[in-house]
């Protein structure tokens, strides 16, 4: 779980300074990302996790922080497993 | 009219081909190779994508696979025979979009409409090269397509209302407006735009201001949304560079010269958003 965190915080800091970036912390919400980040995430998420992203999951809910994603993969991978 | 050719799968013909479907058109996606348009797929897929995740779906409710299905490519001009208006997005420049036109006027039925999207080719040049120039307009579609709801309808010397009339329909069904210019280099949008990107480069270059300085100039004082080089990196610097160079040989005018950075940064590879490094690193 842990390195799954630190796999999401070194993909957003190609985007954004993550220092300080709380685990909770809405990335939408508090202006930190547009749509383009948006499209690249999935992408990213799909290839570095090898889960697919069905389009009943396309909700900022599942995406819009360190800990919504990280919960995101391990359902997924789960499903999967 | 539901079936529309569009012409070029770069970044205006993807969020074009985009935009058209998810509005319930069918459209038929043409350029050069195989690899060109599995990638606009895969762009146009993830964009649709991210705005269902943003909360921008489409009203109808149809799946993302839904939406795609309706976009049919091909490497050959040929399937434009079915097409009921054509939108050609390639590069700008003339020695490209110049052996486009004789070949659609071949295949498209006489009662097809073609639309130029460019942002400085003179569409009176343009319908010179088929034998429907009452049928040739131009239609200046901002970046990203899905996002922009109002476009440039350009009427070219020979371009009859009727002609102008069925763009409007067509641009009706997608949402657009538009407004209607006479065609002369860069129209209203780039005549301006183009040369004050070009301009922004040399301040950068000269160093004025760096980049960002430049742009926070346009966004705090002038109360911009973008400032022109972020503007710059979004459109590609090699279409502005492109723009500026016709806009240069139209006018035959050393104002629009193109600024030296501008062109080192294309030979460098340098082309914006699209392959991450422009004036801002993306």
């Amino acid at each position: 779980m842990e390195e799954t965190k630190i796999q999401i915080k070194d993909f957003f800091s190609r985007f954004f300074d993550v220092d300080n970036l709380a685990d909770d912390i809405d990335i939408f919400a508090n202006g930190y990302v547009n749509s383009l980040f948006a499209m690249q995430l999935i992408s990213w998420i799909e290839k570095e996790f090898s889960v697919a992203v069905e389009d009943d999951d396309l909700q900022l809910t599942n995406f819009n922080s360190v800990n919504a994603i990280t919960g995101f993969i391990e359902r997924k991978s789960s499903i999967v497993a | 009219m539901d079936i529309i050719g569009v012409i070029g799968a770069g970044v205006m013909g993807q969020g074009l081909a985009q935009d058209l479907a998810q509005h319930g058109y069918q459209v038929l996606l043409n350029d050069i190779s195989e690899e060109i348009l599995d990638d606009a797929k895969r762009r146009i897929k993830q964009n649709l994508r991210a705005q269902r995740m943003l909360g921008n779906t489409s009203e109808s409710g149809e799946t993302t696979d839904q939406i795609m299905a309706r976009i049919t490519t091909s490497t050959t001009l040929d399937f434009l025979s079915d097409a009921q208006f054509v939108v050609e997005n390639v590069t700008e420049k003339w020695d490209i979009k110049k052996e486009i036109y004789p070949q659609i006027d071949k295949i498209c039925r006489d009662d097809v409409v073609f639309a130029v999207n460019t942002s400085a080719i003179s569409i009176t040049k343009v319908g010179s090269l088929t034998n429907r120039p009452e049928k040739v307009l131009g239609i200046h579609f901002m970046n990203p397509v899905p996002m922009k709801n109002t476009v440039e309808l350009i009427q070219g010397y020979h371009t009859s209302e009727e002609s102008l009339e069925t763009a409007r329909q067509f641009l009706s069904g997608f949402n657009k407006e538009s407004v209607l210019v006479n065609d002369a280099p860069g129209f209203v949008s780039n005549r301006v735009l183009m040369l004050t990107i070009n301009e922004a480069a040399y301040l950068v270059q000269d160093g004025v201001a760096d980049a960002a300085d430049v742009d926070k100039i346009f966004i705090n004082c002038f109360g911009h949304t973008m400032g022109p080089l972020a503007t710059a990196d979004l459109i590609g610097l090699d279409t502005i560079l492109y723009s500026v160079e016709v806009l240069y040989e139209s006018f035959n005018d050393s104002k629009y010269r193109p600024c030296p950075l501008l062109k080192k940064m294309v030979d460098a590879g340098l082309h914006g958003c699209k392959n991450g490094q422009g004036f801002f690193k993306y």
